[in-house]
């Protein structure tokens, strides 16, 4: 089992006509992903390698049936994209744009959650269930279907870990990236609920990274609420404190927002913290078994 | 991105929030000239640099007299200015605020802020004003009143009104007050800031609320839809490496170590500045080419690492995605051959065409130590930068 996107996903790709839209929209369909709409406005009618393009998102699901949306919309338009999507009903948003404005996404944020649909970024790599579907740009191959769930906040830093749990025999239900920005659709807390709910997943891995409290609530979380065991990592350790490391969200103000206070926060909750990056592949197997 | 405390006044003065008369002066000669124009003593004269604690530092003087300001002014423009946030080095200081000084009664606190948790903005307002605010929090949290504001929703009236008996304001000072709140929140909105604070916000002995400090932060992914904003970039207090490194759409900050790195994707970067450590060196850099870095951006990156001269070794860590190790590979050999590369490079590549990649630095004769994992990587660096 997996969770948010399985064989049932029927994907529409908000912007599919641009350089990036079109790329990861054949990795995806090549991987097995179910791709059956393109949205783009004013291009209503063109067809991209043979998948209709529509000019609105409500069209495109009412014509193809799509529960799920890729937005590759560049960072001013983004958020008016993602509550297009949100208000056309579509199930699982996921945002891949990096550089949305805050205040963009404040607005959004809250138009979809008052919606129903479930937004996964932005700024972030995607989702892929192994085997099933890839919503996404994470390079499919390194992944292998199993039952370890992996969330977060960052994208080449997944791969890695992702490579390293299938070099030593993990595969994975679902690989979730939740995003590197300050404000998100769905953070650490919601995926660590899903992967509890999910019977197919068995354990989590949790990466996380200097700014804001996000791990530190997750710790919290998984003391009362995940019985299923946890590994986690967290980078950013020898971040100085005050600047920007490339995400927008990872800042550390003050004292709050360190890694050190993270991992401890962690291993208070219970939780297997691997230290080393090198060693969390085998820190899996001890964990998990394989 | 940071602004000066006087550029931060000047958007204030446009959304009229009270702020004392002044203006910046670039030289001692100017200074002088803002403090006649003023024609009242004391004046006070304050060094702009984009860091907190330049009272502490001496980078705040009051002077009784046009001779003091030419004094005062003539010691901070010029000085290097060490606070808590310049780090030991310091900052030169290139500007100084004229402005006259105010009779003061009480200093409040009041900020506004993004939250990541609830997606609103926060208005936090204290009593306990002229201080290190996070130290109030930390000490005596319930000196802070809060309220929250959904932008879709906006600012409410009973929102602006329970800050203000929150700082137990009288009457006058109420009126006064709710205004600024609503001046202060359409800044916030109309300049995509990602913070603003006024610390300390006055109250002056003849009863006005002045904005006697500004502090702005504005959201850089949204500075492309702020020019006004973009012409308030200070390269001066912008690291010379950075402001190269940004030239070339790379996200670099310089750090006190001896091993550069070149990373693509910033949590991986983290990681690996990270990983070195824990193999016994430290890095120079953190340095993200991105997903979709060129040969040619790897090429900058290689200079821009190299001019920093305590670099000893190199590590590169590259995931292959969009990134494919191959192009990786060829940007590299291009740039060894370029730059000219003087001192030993790890490389760690994984993913998207490694085999080709590897294949490409193996037959280039480049002097490439080649490493099979993230911790083979960063050992190998450590005991490079051991030797060095």
């Amino acid at each position: 089992m997996s969770i948010l996107v399985d064989e049932n996903t029927r994907l529409l790709v908000q912007g599919i006509t641009g350089k990036e839209g079109q790329f990861h929209t054949r990795q995806c369909v090549e991987y097995g992903t179910n791709v059956v709409a393109g949205v783009t406005p004013g291009k209503g009618g063109q067809e991209m390698d043979g998948i209709p393009v529509f000019n609105t998102v409500e069209q495109a699901r009412q014509e193809t049936g799509a529960n799920a949306a890729m937005i590759f919309v560049p960072p001013g338009f983004a958020a008016d994209a993602i509550m297009e999507a949100a208000a056309a009903s579509i199930e699982v948003i996921v945002a891949i744009t990096e550089g949305i404005p805050v205040l963009d996404m404040m607005k959004c944020y809250h138009a979809v959650k008052s919606s129903g649909s479930r937004l996964i970024g932005p700024n972030c790599p995607g989702i892929i269930s192994p085997g099933k579907c890839k919503v996404g740009i994470m390079p499919g191959p390194i992944h292998w279907e199993g039952s370890v769930g992996v969330v977060s906040r960052s994208g080449t830093l997944t791969y890695e870990v992702v490579d390293q749990l299938t070099k030593n025999g993990v595969g994975q239900s679902t690989c979730i990236g939740i995003g590197g920005d300050p404000i998100i659709g769905t953070n650490f807390i919601d995926a660590l609920q899903l992967f509890q709910a999910d019977p197919g997943t068995s354990g989590i891995v949790m990466v996380g990274e200097i700014g804001g409290s996000a791990e530190e609530d997750a710790a919290e979380f998984i003391v009362d609420s995940v019985s299923k065991p946890v590994i986690g990592f967290v980078a950013g350790l020898t971040a100085p404190p005050g600047r920007r490391m490339g995400h927008a969200g990872a800042i550390i103000s003050g004292s709050s927002g360190t890694a050190q206070a993270k991992i401890e926060a962690m291993e208070k909750a219970g939780i297997t913290v691997v230290k080393n990056l090198g060693e969390l592949g085998t820190t899996a197997v001890e964990v998990f078994g394989n | 991105m940071n602004i000066h405390e006087y550029q931060a006044k000047e958007l204030f003065k446009k959304f009229d929030i009270p702020i004392p008369q002044g203006r910046v002066a670039f030289s001692v000669r100017e200074a002088k000239e803002i403090a006649e124009e003023l024609a009242s003593m004391p004046v006070v004269v304050k060094a702009q640099i984009h860091a907190g604690g330049r009272g502490k530092g001496g980078g705040v003087k009051l002077a009784q007299s046009i001779p003091e300001v030419e004094s005062v002014a003539g010691e901070i423009l010029g000085m290097t200015l060490v606070t808590h946030q310049t780090g030991p080095e310091g900052k030169l200081v290139r500007k100084v605020l004229v402005e006259e000084g105010l009779e003061i009664d009480k200093e409040l606190y009041l900020g506004v802020v993004p939250d990541r948790a609830t997606a609103r903005l926060i208005f936090m307002a204290s009593e306990a004003g002229g201080m290190d605010i996070e130290e109030v929090a930390a000490s005596t949290p319930e000196k802070i009143i809060r309220q929250q504001v959904k932008p879709g929703d906006g600012l409410q009236g009973f929102q602006a009104r329970s800050l203000a008996y929150g700082l137990n304001l009288e009457p006058e000072l109420i009126k006064q007050f709710i205004p600024l709140v609503a001046k202060l929140y359409n800044l916030f909105l109309q300049y995509d800031c990602s913070l603003v604070e006024i610390n300390p916000l006055i109250i002056t002995k003849d009863k006005r609320l002045i904005a006697l400090d500004a502090k702005i932060n504005v959201d850089d992914n949204a500075l492309y839809r702020h020019k006004e904003i973009q012409d308030f970039r200070d390269l001066d207090e912008e690291d010379p490496m950075e402001v190269e490194a940004s030239k070339y759409n790379l996200n670099y900050i310089k750090l006190d170590g001896n091993i550069g790195n070149m990373v693509n994707g910033a949590g991986l970067a983290m990681a690996t500045m990270d990983i070195i450590k824990l193999a016994g060196a430290e890095p120079a850099n953190f340095l993200d080419v991105g997903g979709g870095a060129s040969a040619e951006m790897v090429e900058n990156g290689f200079r821009i690492i190299l001019s920093d001269k305590n670099v000893k070794g190199v590590l590169i860590n590259i995931f292959g995605g969009i990134l494919r190790c191959d192009i990786l590979a060829q940007g590299v050999v291009e740039a060894a051959n370029k730059v000219g590369i003087g001192v030993p490079v790890v490389i760690r590549m994984e993913g998207t065409n490694v085999e080709e990649g590897r294949r490409i630095l193996d037959e280039s004769g480049l002097d490439l130590k080649v490493a099979t994992d993230v911790w083979d990587a960063a050992s190998k660096v450590a005991e490079i930068a051991k030797s060095a």
